[in-house]
């Protein structure tokens, strides 16, 4: 009798947790459907190396735009990852006192700050300073939503290595900072770049932070103090316009926008597998 | 014999609580000395003030005077320290992210020294010390933490002697290991005391009795007893000695 209740709630809790685990992959899966099926008809080599055209011209691309989120996300993470990165050694390291607690509440306020609010900070801090929207102020908005995601999985990381392999270099007479970038910090990396690939993944595709700091660009731009065009940018655009022909390459950018975070994620995991 | 290691009055805290007690003890040079005693008792504490690897714990202090060599370390650069005094842990702690190779020369390389001539040298000179080149010849380049446990800790002993240090400190370096790599540990504590001033300690009373010259038993903190190992298992002279040594507690 027992034994078959025993069985019976293994059978049932196993198949809630599988269910579960089934239907989170669903939203993902439905997502990558549905852009494949409407955007990949749009895809072309004219998208990847033209401007955008005028309505009624045919053809036409985003070229720009892939152009621009990579210099966004270039700026980013010029900002993000020194700074998570080093401020997550420091909480890990020294941060277990009452400054490293603020600290820490501080940066979960600010991965919980809507992306908007840092787009009107950067816009009064940067924008209405030097009196344009620019590629700059676009990628300081980014870089400080990745500081917060960055910091906290870097602390995570460095947390996990264990305490025997930081004293076996200090035994070994190698000096604390060196025991730390050698040892301490090599043995987190996969899991610091992961965190620090996420960090990348989560901004590339924001809008709102640079509605009013990046502005969006119809040309080609690399200048750093004028406005620059994003692909989020430049769906957000096409895909609340009227046009058909709009709305298809809004559908091949949101395509090309996560293949590129896809890309991104794949490449470097196979960079940094751990060596067998 | 020459003194190596003098210890004198030392006392160790973790915060408020004081692990070792107003301990004095002497370790003579190029022999083995084991420490016994009931866990907790300190005798980790006590190793790991003489490297100072003590004090990398927060909120830790230690009192005392140890002189290696006639100088007393707790007044020394410990980074300098640690390169003469090295350690052997509990477990091995093989870097996961280095091959053996480079596991074994880690703490020349990470101090500088760029000679590839010179650290194939001594990677091979200290694997074969560490009775471990024979195992590992064909698979340098491969990770160190794929070997088996007892492979791991001789690496670690490897590691450790690449340095050239004068003293090798062992912190129950069997207590995760099987019978054979134990045997195979205890043997290398053996040959390397003709060039190593080597303290181990053990909770394994028969382990002290083969491998040591002289044994010091703790309890509670204090160092109960010291002497040369046979007279420390045949002919105690503290009954508390006595009482753990024939297993009546502990």
């Amino acid at each position: 009798m027992n034994h078959w209740r025993r069985k019976g709630m293994n059978i049932l809790v196993i198949g809630l947790c599988s269910a579960a685990a089934l239907i989170a992959l669903v939203p993902l899966i439905l997502i990558f459907v549905h852009l494949i099926s409407k955007g990949f008809g749009s895809l072309n080599l004219a998208f990847f190396t033209d401007l955008p055209r005028p309505v009624g011209e045919p053809g036409g691309g985003m070229a720009n735009a892939i152009l621009g989120s990579c210099v966004l996300i270039g700026i980013a993470s010029l900002i993000g990852f020194p700074i998570g990165i080093f401020g997550g050694m420091y909480l890990s390291e020294f941060g277990k006192t009452k400054f490293g607690d603020t600290v820490r509440f501080s940066a979960d306020m600010l991965s919980g700050t809507p992306s908007i609010v840092i787009g009107i900070f950067v816009y009064a801090l940067i924008v209405l300073r030097t009196k344009n929207f620019s590629a700059l102020a676009g990628g300081v908005a980014l870089g400080i939503m990745m500081v917060p995601t960055i910091m906290r999985t870097t602390e995570t990381m460095l947390d996990l290595v264990p305490r025997m392999l930081r004293e076996g270099a200090l035994a070994l007479g190698i000096p604390y900072w060196k025991t730390l970038l050698a040892v301490v910090f090599k043995t987190a990396r996969s899991g610091i770049v992961t965190g620090a690939l996420l960090a990348i993944a989560r901004v590339a595709g924001e809008t709102a932070p640079l509605l009013f700091t990046a502005l969006g660009n119809q040309f080609w731009s690399t200048s750093l103090n004028e406005p620059i065009a994003a692909l989020p940018l430049q769906i957000f655009q096409y895909a609340s316009s009227p046009f058909e022909v709009w709305q298809e390459q809004a559908w091949a950018g949101a395509l090309v926008l996560i293949g590129l975070v896809f890309i991104l994620n794949v490449t470097a995991r196979i960079a940094f597998r751990r060596k067998g | 014999m020459t003194t190596k290691i003098e210890i004198n009055r030392v006392s160790a805290w973790f915060g408020k609580h004081r692990a070792i007690k107003n301990i004095s003890l002497n370790v003579p040079e190029k022999t083995v000395t084991a420490i016994i005693g009931p866990s907790g008792c300190g005798k980790s504490t006590l190793i790991r003030c003489i490297n100072r690897m003590h004090e990398t714990i927060p909120g830790t202090r230690t009192e005392g005077e140890i002189l290696v060599d006639g100088t007393n370390v707790l007044k020394q650069d410990p980074v300098g320290l640690r390169r003469r005094v090295g350690m052997i842990f509990q477990k091995p702690n093989a870097f996961p992210t280095m091959s053996i190779y480079e596991n074994v020369v880690a703490g020349l390389r990470l101090n500088g020294v760029r000679d590839r001539a010179k650290l194939e040298e001594v990677a091979v000179q200290s694997l074969r010390k560490a009775a471990l080149w024979e195992e590992v010849k064909d698979q340098l380049h491969k990770s160190g933490t794929g070997l088996s446990g007892g492979q791991q800790q001789r690496l670690c002993i490897a590691r450790a002697l690449a340095v050239n240090p004068e003293v090798l400190l062992m912190d129950e370096p069997c207590s995760a290991l099987d019978p054979i790599s134990t045997a195979r540990i205890e043997d290398l504590i053996h040959e390397l005391r003709s060039t190593y001033t080597v303290v181990v300690v053990t909770h394994n009373m028969q382990q002290a009795a083969r491998v040591s010259d002289q044994t010091a038993f703790m309890y509670l903190g204090e160092l109960i007893e010291c002497g040369e190992t046979k007279r420390i298992f045949t002919n105690p002279q503290e009954k508390r000695t006595e009482d753990y040594i024939t297993g009546r507690f502990g």
